[in-house]
């Protein structure tokens, strides 16, 4: 849960200290919610999973690419068909929703985006 | 009261209209379908689903950029951008940020280029709708849209008036039809406008420190109002020494009025990465110049060769290019040999069909061919009249010719007694009889 505006991946991350209000952005960013109690708690987690993390400022990086993919993989696609096998039906899609109502999910009225 | 200019960018979506959806096989035509009967794991975003990218839609998108010049990515790759949003099933979208498909680009306006930022491609959303349910106000989800291969097209902010804007709007309609790759139908939310508007001093250069957005606009004439009403808002707060807020606002129809949808506290942080299930893409020379060959003619190409081949006007070339029903109609009509015969020029038949003819769809080209034929000869009722009208009847009645063909004798006076009809009694019987037999 590294914050890409705050952390760059090539830079050292020594003596990070999570603050809890780092905490509370993160978490109304992924839309946990998180008691003062936990908050203080998460803090003190972070920071030392951080600094778990940060032995890997110790390995010589020189030289080495970065890369976001590991398989070594490229040009993976499908062709234009329709997969009618895979296809739920709508009482199948709606199985799980909390609430729902004439073939619609339901949730509380959000503004319009 | 100080001068400004206006600067103003677009963001366009345009929906492809590829069978299947961007990154699974659900059906991607969502229109006026049941809600929710369209789905897969990937597309509601259910763990463990597997994205795979739609070949069309990636060779589409490079298609469109091609077509505005833009610069093909030779790797390209997909990132996740997260937010929360109920039209979102998965807590983030499938995009591009850092390597879209295409940079660059222009369309030419008869105010000035306007040049393309980038055009990627990405997944559109589920679709909402606010309703009450037993007395409790609620947003409605189905998800039938979300997963459709959709394109984002973003502009430099070279725009100066909602007239360049509109003109430019037009002109990107126009490809993106005659390239085939969408319906770009407005009424159907398949291309949807979001104008980014602020002002400067007059002569000063440089972006203003704030900027407008205006959410989902579905019609080019809205788009238009839109832009005039912020430009007379912001003058006005500047005048007052005020900076408008940077936000995003939506288009009141009925209040013919922007309103203030959300003030953003923050900058919105996306979190983008790259998604790790999808490997990035590669492109040779070969596959991009292959898609260049297989491209369709464009609105600029259709223009010069209508007016070189049939000596069509400006005007004339323009509003065929408009209208695909139209250029059908006249390409068929200046072809039948009938029309040659008769000697009726190009701009006579475009003429005819921009004048005369309300809607394409309804008419044949041997239709419009005989009208014109007859028009032009009110005494002399030349051969050509009675072959455009037999032709007409042929085209018209494809049973009966086929009846006659599997030997029933009647099919042709039925035919012949249909072509003498629509003569008014104009014509040699006989020639007609002797004309029709030999079409037959
Ligand atoms: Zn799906």
């Amino acid at each position: 849960m590294l914050h890409y505006s705050n952390f760059r991946y090539n830079e050292p991350m020594k003596d990070t200290t999570f603050t809890t209000s780092d905490v509370r952005k993160i978490a109304g960013l992924a839309n946990i919610p998180v008691t003062d109690e936990e908050a203080q708690d998460l803090a003190e987690g972070f920071t030392k999973t951080l600094k778990v993390v940060d032995t890997l400022s110790e390995v010589d990086v020189t030289g080495v690419t970065p890369t976001n993919q590991v398989t070594g993989l490229e040009n993976v696609f499908r062709e234009d068909e329709i997969d009618k096998t895979r296809i739920f039906t709508q009482e199948e899609a709606l199985k799980n929703g909390k609430r729902v109502h004439k073939g619609f999910f339901v949730v509380d009225q959000v503004l319009e985006q | 009261m100080n001068t400004y200019e206006p600067v103003i960018g677009l963001e366009i979506h345009v929906e492809l209209k590829t069978k299947s959806g961007m990154f699974c096989g659900c059906p991607a035509d969502h229109f006026a379908k049941e809600p929710n009967t369209a789905t897969c794991p990937v597309c509601l975003g259910l763990p463990g689903a597997l994205p795979v990218p739609n070949k069309k839609a990636v060779e589409w998108t490079i298609m469109l950029g091609l077509a505005l010049g833009s610069e093909i990515s030779e790797v390209s790759k997909f990132d996740r951008k997260h937010y929360f949003y109920p039209d979102l099933p998965k807590g983030y979208q499938i995009s591009q940020y850092d390597q879209p498909l295409c940079r660059g680009g222009m369309i030419a306006t008869s105010f000035g280029d306007v040049r393309i930022h980038r055009v990627h491609l990405e997944e559109d959303t589920g679709k909402l709708q606010h309703a009450t349910v037993d007395g409790k106000k609620v947003t409605l989800v189905d998800f039938n849209r979300s997963g459709v291969p959709l394109v984002e097209i973003v502009t430099e902010a070279d725009i100066k008036s909602s007239e360049q804007a509109k003109e430019f709007l037009k002109k990107l309609h126009q490809i993106v039809r005659f390239l085939g790759i969408s319906d770009a139908d407005m009424e159907k939310g398949s291309m949807r406008l979001e104008p980014n508007i602020s002002l400067r001093k007059a002569g000063e250069k440089g972006l203003p420190n704030y900027k407008v957005e205006v959410k989902n606009i579905n019609s080019f004439r809205f788009a238009a109002m839109a832009i005039e009403y912020e430009i007379k808002r912001h003058a006005l707060l500047l005048d007052n020494g005020t900076t408008p807020t940077q936000e995003t606002r939506g288009w009141d129809e009925a209040k013919n009025a922007t309103v203030s949808q959300r003030t953003k506290e923050e900058a919105a942080d996306y979190r983008y990465f790259p998604e790790p299930d999808i490997p990035p893409m590669r492109f040779t020379g070969a596959y991009i110049e292959n898609i260049r060959t297989h491209m369709p003619q464009l609105p600029d190409a259709y223009k010069a060769e209508v007016k070189a081949k049939y000596g069509l006007n400006d005007n004339q070339a323009n509003v065929l290019s408009e209208d695909f029903g139209k250029m059908k109609l006249f390409s068929g009509t200046v072809s039948l040999p009938a029309v040659q015969e008769a000697t009726i020029s190009g701009p006579a038949v475009a003429n005819w069909i921009i004048n005369k003819v309300p809607d394409a769809s309804s008419v044949s080209p041997a239709h419009v061919a005989e009208q014109i034929i007859q028009s032009k000869q009110v005494t002399h009722v030349d051969d050509s009249v009675l072959i455009a009208a037999i032709d007409a009847v042929l085209s018209e009645n494809p049973k009966a010719v086929a009846d006659y063909k599997a030997g029933k004798e009647q099919s042709k006076m039925f035919l012949y007694g249909t072509v003498l009809k629509r003569l008014a009694g104009k014509g040699d019987k006989q020639k007609v009889m002797d004309l029709l037999t030999g079409k037959l």
